[in-house]
């Protein structure tokens, strides 16, 4: 990230109220091209909701949201993903009943013309789905094999392979690596690192710190629905962020029972 | 092993025989319940008279009927809805129709296309309903079969004072688009077949010589090309991708941006549309629209459809195998007839193949999509 660069994305005073529940009071964070901007913070926090209003699922009740420096209004996923934003939402949005391709091109099928007719090109299809669960490190059985019968790891990775391919500009993980392998964990830690290096901004949400201190370039904690603030890399520790993702003070006592391991 | 040897193969892979890959399919039930119900007929009524060209054509329009709606009620069901208010549909279609054309005196292409506007309309209406309020479709459509069938029994009542409407066969003669639902092709081919003894003919009478069946039925034309461009619309377009999307789980579709309302309300009105096929060749068959017409053919359309491998519940499904259910379903109830079997057996013998198809079908989903 440069000074110079102006953001992809700018998020200011965001507020999303579900009836009487606040989600969001008032988030403001901006993304850069080329940096990996991780969301953190605890259960309930708000960070999935914050990032839906970003892919176009939720509308924010209040606050602007500026793409590219222009207003942003996008009606439903369908248009945040036409302009290149692409998302692992935490559940995944993938369909068990469905072939794991075509659920990879799900929104976005490939298209042939055979005379006048667009037909879905599922040899396309199948090529790309299984040329990138490679890049991932994960072998596929076949592209037709139905994603109910993939395990936990290997749905989250047909999810992140998905994104990446179709992300143009931003990329979005809500907790990619929550079931993953550690070899798998290290794939996606690198994915992220080559598509910010291509200049792909990308939104990191995770519960481990570790990974978001790999490779992360800004920090965002969110507490019930605020922003605690963004710290840049190198000055912030592993202990402080944690501090900050449990709010303080219960995480310091709770760490003396526990020896330290948390 | 080295990375590259397992890319070309998984070791954890039992070697599966081509035949069974090519068995597993959706349809299997379908197939399997299509040869047994055939076999059985063979044996039981191959001498009847079913399987000489009068009987053949028996059994297949009352399948094509069939078929004609369970492509919608499939297409629809895989897009994760249900519509019960096809056989109110198909009344109510036949009666515009022919309201419009004995009672307005319209010329008979015209009341076609307007009811075909009209009933898709409704179609339109209440796939709106469903996708805004989010009632199950089951409800929604279940207030479309009273309502439509109430007016269907109102209109000709207060119009004509009576419930069935006649008459429209003399004004439907040589209309262009009438030919198109209740026309016959092939003429010339059955003609030939008949002069060389291949199938009967009259023996006596005015038409004596004429085969006994002239012409495929337009109905039976409708329902392969239904199933055709079904078919090829669900597995080979962008489309079909989206309808078993929707179905599969809308949440998931919407987040991926697979339009999902407009994908359901296409589906209600094409459903609509197919009812209205449906009715549109029988009124010109019979000449004549009553307020009956088309009791319980939803039921009987969502059973064709779950014979043939889909499931209710949505987001899985072929048009084939509803078609294969369309024709075991016209097969068993004209071929009871034909055996002589006591015509209330009917629903027994439909029970049954519903349960075997049924489980059959669980079981091979189970295979496909490894279900628990
Ligand atoms: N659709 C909704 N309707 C009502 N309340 C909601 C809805 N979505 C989220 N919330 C509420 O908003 C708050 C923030 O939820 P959110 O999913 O954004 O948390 P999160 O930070 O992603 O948590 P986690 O780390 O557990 O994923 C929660 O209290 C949740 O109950
Ligand atoms: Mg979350």
């Amino acid at each position: 990230m440069s000074e110079t660069q102006k953001p992809i994305i700018q998020m200011s005073n965001i507020e999303k109220h579900f009836g009487s529940v606040i989600a969001l009071a008032g988030v403001s964070v901006d993304i850069y091209p080329g940096e990996c901007h991780c969301l953190l913070g605890d259960n309930g926090a708000g960070k999935s909701t914050f990032i839906k209003t970003m892919s176009g699922v939720h509308k924010p009740t209040k606050g602007e949201i500026l793409f590219d420096e222009e207003p942003m209004h996008f009606a439903d996923p369908r248009d945040s993903i036409a302009a290149g934003i692409a998302t692992v939402y935490q559940d995944l949005a993938m369909i068990p009943l469905m072939s794991v391709s075509r659920n990879f091109f799900m929104g976005n099928e490939p298209i042939r013309k055979v005379g006048p007719i667009s037909v879905f090109d599922h040899d396309h299809a199948n090529k790309v789905t299984m040329d990138e669960m490679g890049k991932m490190g994960i072998n596929l059985r076949g592209p037709d094999q139905a994603v109910g019968t993939l395990s936990g790891g290997e749905r989250q990775t047909v999810a992140i392979a998905r994104a990446v391919h179709f992300g143009a500009k931003v990329l979005i993980l809500d907790e990619p690596t929550s079931a993953l392998g550690v070899r798998q964990t290290a794939n996606v830690l690198a994915t992220i690192d080559k598509v910010r290096k291509q200049g792909i901004a990308v939104v990191f949400i995770t519960h481990n710190v570790r990974h978001a201190l790999a490779v992360g370039d800004r920090f965002t904690v969110l507490n019930r629905g605020k922003t605690l603030g963004t710290a840049t890399r190198g000055n912030v520790t592993q202990e402080e962020l944690q501090d900050m993702m449990a709010g303080g003070q219960e995480l310091a006592s709770l760490e003396g029972s526990l020896g330290g391991t948390v | 092993m080295s990375e590259a040897n397992t890319a070309l193969s998984d070791e954890r892979i039992k070697n599966t025989s081509r035949l069974r890959t090519a068995l597993i399919r959706p349809e299997l039930g379908g197939i399997c319940g299509t040869i047994i119900v055939f076999a059985l007929f063979l044996i039981f009524a191959g001498d009847s008279g079913m399987f000489n060209s009068q009987g053949v054509m028996n059994w297949s329009i009352v399948s094509a009927q069939f078929m004609i709606i369970a492509v919608g009620a499939c297409m629809l069901m895989i897009a994760g809805e249900f519509d019960l208010s096809v056989g109110s549909m198909i009344g109510f279609a036949g009666m515009m129709i022919a309201i419009f054309t004995v009672t307005l005196e319209w010329p008979v292409w015209q009341a076609i296309l307007v009811t075909f506007a009209l009933c898709i309309a409704i179609g339109a209406l209440s796939g709106y309903i469903v996708v805004r309020t989010g009632l199950p479709s089951f409800i929604v459509t279940l207030a479309f079969l009273f309502i439509l069938r109430g007016f269907t029994i109102y209109l000709p009542q207060l119009i004509e004072r009576r419930t069935i409407i006649g008459g429209i066969d003399d004004a439907a003669e040589g209309d262009w688009l009438a030919g198109l639902f209740g026309g016959k092709i092939f003429g010339g081919l059955f003609q030939w077949l008949g002069d060389n003894g291949i199938i009967a003919t009259f023996e006596r009478g005015t038409r004596a010589g004429d085969p006994v069946v002239d012409g495929i039925p337009m109905l039976i034309v409708w329902a392969i090309g239904l199933v055709i461009v079904g078919h090829f619309i669900l597995v080979r377009t962008r489309f079909g991708n989206w309808i078993f999307a929707a179905g599969g789980d809308a949440q998931a579709a919407r987040y991926t941006g697979v339009p999902v309302n407009r994908v359901k309300i296409l589906m209600f009105m094409f459903t609509a549309f197919c009812a209205t096929v449906f009715a549109t060749c029988q009124v010109m068959e019979f000449g004549s629209a009553g307020a009956d017409r088309g009791l319980l053919k939803e039921f009987e359309a969502i059973i064709a459809v779950v014979i043939g491998g889909a499931l209710l519940t949505g987001g899985y499904g072929s048009v084939i195998g509803a078609a294969l259910g369309a024709l075991i379903f016209g097969v068993v109830q004209q071929g009871l007839f034909f055996a002589g079997v006591e015509s209330s057996l009917f629903r027994v013998f439909l029970g049954l193949i519903l349960l075997f198809a049924v489980i059959l079908n669980t079981y091979i989903r189970r295979l496909i999509t490894g279900e628990r």
